[in-house]
């Protein structure tokens, strides 16, 4: 589960990467854009390190599209892979940790998701693995301006350093609103991952940082893990005072989502982040006991639209989705309550 | 007013539209404006958008049409008025070709335009050779212009050598 799992759910390290004299998958035609998966994944898959046993290429186009959208339930791929999916490939390894997306918005996506805190050993993997395609690929690379992005919002070191962070507690007394804020004005993007606006859909947030030039990767790391402990003293503070000040309150609204998980007929996805975020809590805090976190995990992945029509074996509509989901839930949680 | 389709909803999108010289006016709200097929109305709001926003603010004066229309890029044929309205450039060479505009646009998003992290072993090696044959090439010039031809059949040596290692190296 990782470091300080309690809150961070995950850790991921992102480096996009181009490469010299072809252009930008933005301007790439589909017959270049097969030559450069080719490239990419034969500096891995042939090369003399030990990456080659590990890795297994997809090419998007190959794939049926509910596996596609099962892939970015997952965080495996992005969403704009896959609506490039002409064009692209992933490179997954695997205990799929690590993913190479190819023909993203850059020729190349190194992605290492790791889970708790663990950005530094994510840092590593990619570092590495970055190293491994060095190699055989000559980069896009200014001396001045670094790594060549095709977004100039991701030059120079091109890192995306992020944590997805569980802040019941912080959403709940509406603490995260001053936390939203001094994050950005300290070079920091904190948003929803599911949801959108104001409304945080299952109190989860994804925390990383903005600006990719100017600071080596070590001190965007740094920047960012340093923030990110300061966030998870705060989420552990507001949940002992929410259980010091009101515990009835709160063992209420954690046993009440726990028993609409745990007997729901009809679930949507919306409804069940929230339920979901409340039984994680109640885990954390050790008033559900028996249940364990993977369990959350697995269903957090397991409920998503696409997953769902995957164990079906078929397409299914909205309403055939939540009946399914609810029914998944209640066996997981059943079986380990 | 009203949006002219439903008949429910506030108009908040206003078309109008001039076609052979003749005026048609459209009131919408945004429900309506985005099913409507008149038009292609797209209320997304990306970081691409966000951006090029930006490229028009940071300037001292308004962009001249004529940048916009005529400043390409020759490797990949990108403009910058696509540039613009794309917020992504086409290849490594468009940050070349956009220099004058994109410089200032990476300075004020970054707050920075100097790279100091990871630089790759290969290309960064090569960079440090090309930097160094430039410094050559202007030092020969400058030591043919004085006649100092000792000096300047060295350091075209030099020069030759590095080059043969550039190229070894690619």
């Amino acid at each position: 589960m990782g470091p300080e799992s309690d809150i961070i759910i995950s850790s991921r390290i992102r480096l996009a990467r181009n490469i010299e004299d072809f252009p930008f998958p933005i301007a790439l035609t589909k017959h270049k854009s097969k030559e450069l998966i080719q490239k990419v994944s034969s500096g891995i898959l042939e090369g003399n390190t030990t990456l080659k046993n590990e890795f297994k290429l997809y090419e998007l186009e190959e794939m049926p599209p509910l596996e596609r959208q099962v892939l970015v339930e997952t965080y495996l791929i992005s969403s704009h892979l896959a609506e490039q999916w002409e064009k692209s490939a992933v490179l997954l390894n695997r205990d799929e940790s690590v993913s190479i997306m190819i023909n993203e918005e850059d020729h190349i996506r190194i992605q290492c998701l790791l889970p708790g805190l663990q950005l530094n050993e994510a840092w590593d993997l990619a570092d590495k693995i970055d190293d491994v395609l060095e190699e055989r690929i000559q980069y896009a690379f200014d001396e001045q301006l670094g790594y060549l992005t095709s977004c100039p919002t991701n030059v120079g070191t091109g890192i995306r350093a992020s944590v997805m962070v569980h802040l019941p507690a912080l959403t709940m007394t509406g603490y995260i609103n001053r936390i939203l804020q001094a994050a950005g004005q300290i070079g920091l993007a904190v948003r929803g991952i599911y949801g959108e606006g104001t409304e945080f859909l299952g109190n989860i947030f994804q925390i990383s940082n903005q600006l990719t030039l100017g600071r080596n990767e070590a001190e965007i790391i740094s920047n960012l893990k340093d923030v990110t402990l300061q966030i998870i003293q705060k989420e552990r503070d507001a949940r002992n005072t929410l259980l010091s000040s009101n515990p009835i309150q709160l063992e209420d609204r954690i046993y009440r989502s726990f028993g609409v998980l745990a007997n729901a007929r009809i679930l949507s996805s919306q409804e069940c982040m929230q339920l979901l975020s409340d039984l994680r809590l109640g885990i954390d805090t050790q008033i559900i006991k028996g249940i364990s976190m993977d369990v959350v995990n697995q269903i957090m992945v397991m409920s998503q639209g696409a997953y769902l029509q995957k164990i079906a074996g078929k397409p299914l509509s909205a309403h055939e989705r939540d009946i399914r989901r609810a029914a998944l839930i209640r066996e997981k949680i059943q079986k380990k309550g | 007013m009203l949006c002219e389709n439903c008949n429910k909803r506030t108009a908040t999108v206003h078309v109008t539209k001039i076609l052979n010289d003749k005026k048609t006016e459209l009131h919408l709200c945004e429900q309506c404006a985005k099913q409507s097929e008149e038009m292609p109305f797209d209320t997304s709001f990306s970081i691409n958008n966000f951006l090029t926003g930006l490229l028009d603010s940071i300037q001292d004066s308004p962009i001249k049409v004529d940048y916009i229309k005529t400043t390409k890029c020759d490797q990949c044929g990108m403009t910058y008025g696509k540039f613009k309205q794309l917020g992504r450039l086409g290849c490594a060479q468009c940050y070349n070709a956009f220099r004058e505009k994109l410089f200032p646009l990476i300075k004020r998003v970054q707050g920075s335009e100097v790279h100091s992290g990871k630089v790759p072993k290969r290309a960064g090696g090569n960079i440090r050779l090309k930097k160094e044959i430039k410094r050559l090439k202007s030092e020969l010039d400058d030591a043919i212009r004085k006649e100092a031809f000792e000096r300047a059949a060295v350091l075209r040596d030099q020069i030759r050598e590095m080059e043969s290692q550039l190229n070894s190296l690619n």
